[in-house]
């Protein structure tokens, strides 16, 4: 048996490097490092079709993640997708008629939603509403417009 | 017959002396072999009891039944007064305190030293400060002669040291009795002499009781003052050891004084051997 | 008819070992609430148990990261689809190879030494001296080795997958020329702290759990003959790794549904 200091030491070593790993397990290859809550605020954001929109997905403006989808629901009243988004605090300066709409990474990646500056004066803050939303591309509705347009140029 | 044994033995004893272990009726078996059928044993405070028979007849297996390890098909084993095996685990633990036990191999903790060896029961039982520790643990060794060889590890020790640092824990905590398992076994003659005279000379210094279990007739009878001799799962003889080595019986003689041939036949049982030689000629 | 009172005797002979191992579980997790008062005896095992399998741990977790990257690239290349390959590693790492990696590992290294090791000093007596000492073996020997396996566990999965993650970054950052800021940014947008990672925690957890109980009971049980230890030893060995394959199905049927 080793002796008592070192048997202390390494223990302890061995301890602190399995938590430091659990930490950066969580911290640097989950997204438990990006979830942080308390620093964002919540807009919403009313959508006719999101496609296949996650929570958890990136808002980014000019291709710069400024937040997260925080939660998606449903407006009986206007059937639309009501999705939340949480921007990051130091964001503070996004005009109120931003325009947000709903794009795919690549041809068959994961969907986010973009957001557009407007030129308003008036900023974005906890509580506000972006007016203006372009919804998902679905691609049988590309298609089928696609077609159908075609359609009615031969037939002309 | 059994009852004329025991007024015999109570003849050898000084009157009034109380049992300190008690054995009635033991019944023990391990699988379908019986090691013990019906037997009666009584150890008295302050001696030296060996307990004596030829190999394999159980005699490890009595102590661990004394020591509570074990619990009889049949029968009661009192020590002390106390029914070993009616006893909770706070109780048996209580009593086992003041039991010390040497086992065959010595059974040090491999990975301690040997003050720690010592010490260790101390530990476990006591809240004694360092510097106490340190002096009781010493003294036990001392006791041992092995006060010089506090540092080493029991893989350092030859045969008969282990046994008798093994000792010296088995003292620690100043117990009523100690039990030793086959001390003399494996030993040099100069171990040996050094273990038999540990043995009488802690069993009445420090007002001992003793049980030797053991094979090894000159130096058991050197020491013990009482013997019980044990085979197939009964006492055969019992009585001190200068009437055993005289004993009329055929058995005895040729335990005590180790003839090759008698009532334990040389031959382990086996069918007649030239049909057994020729098995499958035929 | 001798088939059947065969079979039977086989039963009879598996519940029984099985009633004694959760016995003996009973009271190891009884003895446990005196290690409180012996933190050392709890110290001492996390090193022999802990310490002396990092290596091991750390050395295969950096390798099989290397190789899931490496044959990751050229599968996911195919598709040009490069950029989840940082995601393919951590997920692969995370819910499955790091806790049955380690567990596996754990067996070979620290459950045959500790079944090995009870065994032993069963079969020089050292437990019935113990005993005979008033000291429950129990208590003062099974009990610190199973909670040092089962809080071991855990940190050295976390260690594998780790490292797991580290080893695969270099090779597909390093030397296959993924971008990093995609391996790290798809690698965290995709891997869910609860789903993967806490999964993860939890199955070496059980694993852990069920590893030492294994080993500790193995080296109990064992017949006090070098025959019997070597038996015990192997034993452990295979039994705590089809534990470990079988439980790994059924928690992962019912984790990821």
């Amino acid at each position: 048996m080793k002796t008592g200091k070192t048997v202390e030491i390494t223990v302890g070593a061995f301890v602190a490097a399995g938590l430091l790993a659990l930490f950066f397990l969580a911290m640097k290859v989950s997204n438990l490092g990006t979830l942080d809550t308390s620093d964002t605020y919540e807009v919403v954001a009313h959508f006719d079709n999101i496609g296949s929109l996650k929570v958890k997905a990136p808002v980014t403006m000019a291709g710069v993640e400024l937040g997260r989808v925080a939660s998606i629901g449903f407006d009986q009243e206007r059937y639309q997708a009501v999705v939340k988004l949480a921007i990051y605090k130091r964001f503070d300066r996004i005009p109120d008629d931003t325009y947000a709409k709903i794009l795919t990474a690549g041809l068959l990646g994961e969907q986010y939603v973009g957001l557009d500056p407007g030129g308003s004066e008036t900023y974005l803050k906890e509580g506000s509403e972006i007016e203006i939303t372009q919804s998902a591309m679905v691609l049988e509705e590309v298609i089928g417009q696609f077609i159908f347009g075609k359609a009615r140029e031969e037939s002309k | 017959m059994r009852q004329g044994q025991e007024v015999s033995v109570a003849g050898s004893r000084p009157p009034g002396e109380p049992m300190l272990v008690k054995i009635r009726d033991l019944h023990f078996s391990r699988g379908d072999r019986k090691i013990f059928d019906g037997v009666d044993i009584d150890i008295p405070r302050g001696r030296v009891t060996a307990i004596m028979g030829p190999s394999g007849t159980g005699k490890t297996t009595l102590l661990k039944l004394i020591g509570g390890q074990l619990t009889p098909d049949r029968g009661t084993i009192e020590v002390d007064g106390l029914n070993v095996h009616t006893l909770g685990r706070r109780e048996l633990y209580r009593l086992r305190m003041r039991m010390g036990m040497l086992f065959q191999s010595g059974a040090l903790l491999t990975d301690l030293d040997v003050f720690e060896n010592v010490a260790y029961p101390l530990r476990e039982h006591t809240r004694l400060s360092e510097s106490m520790l340190r002096k009781l643990v010493l003294l036990k060794l001392e006791a041992v002669g092995l006060r010089g060889a506090r540092h080493l590890m029991p893989a350092e020790l030859s045969g008969g040291m282990a046994r008798r640092v093994a000792l010296a824990r088995a003292m620690a905590l100043d117990p009523m009795m100690i039990m030793y398992d086959e001390p003399f076994t494996g030993q040099d003659p100069i171990s040996m002499g050094v273990l038999v005279k540990l043995i009488r000379q802690l069993n009445d210094a420090a007002r001992l009781t003793s049980i030797l279990v053991s094979h090894d007739v000159e130096e058991t009878c050197a020491i013990a003052d009482l013997v019980y001799v044990i085979s197939d799962g009964r006492v055969i003889e019992q009585g001190p050891p200068q009437q055993l080595l005289e004993s009329g019986s055929d058995w005895t003689r040729q335990f005590m004084h180790g003839l090759p041939d008698g009532p334990v036949p040389f031959h382990y049982p086996a069918p007649n051997l030239a049909r057994d030689l020729f098995r499958g000629a035929a | 008819m001798e088939a059947l009172a065969r079979l039977g005797a086989g039963w009879i002979r598996a519940v029984r070992h099985l009633g004694r191992a959760l016995l003996l579980l009973l009271r190891i997790l009884e003895g446990q609430s005196e290690l409180l008062q012996r933190p050392r005896l709890l110290l001492e095992q996390l090193f022999s148990v802990g310490v002396l399998t990092v290596l091991i741990i750390a050395v295969s977790g950096l390798f099989v990261g290397m190789v899931l990257s490496l044959q990751g690239y050229y599968i996911l290349s195919q598709f040009a689809a490069e950029s989840a390959l940082g995601v393919m590693v951590a997920a692969s790492l995370l819910r499955e190879l790091g806790p049955v990696v380690t567990a596996l590992l754990f067996a070979g290294r620290a459950g045959s030494a500790l079944t090995a090791e009870i065994g032993l000093m069963k079969a020089t007596e050292q437990l019935s001296g113990l005993e005979m000492m008033a000291v429950d073996p129990v208590r003062r020997v099974l009990a610190p080795r199973f909670l040092a396996g089962f809080l071991a566990m855990p940190l050295l999965a976390a260690l594998f997958s780790a490292l797991g993650v580290l080893g695969g970054w270099f090779v597909g950052v390093g030397l296959l020329g993924v971008d990093d800021g995609t391996w790290w940014v798809q690698m965290q947008a995709r891997i869910d702290w609860n789903e993967d990672l806490a999964n993860g925690v939890i199955k070496s957890l059980v694993f852990g759990f069920v590893c030492t109980w294994i080993a500790v009971f193995q080296g109990y049980n064992s017949l006090p003959t070098s025959a019997g230890v070597s038996r015990a030893t192997t034993r452990t060995v295979v039994h705590s790794s089809l534990a470990v394959l079988g439980l790994d199905f059924v928690l992962t049927a019912l984790m990821f549904k």
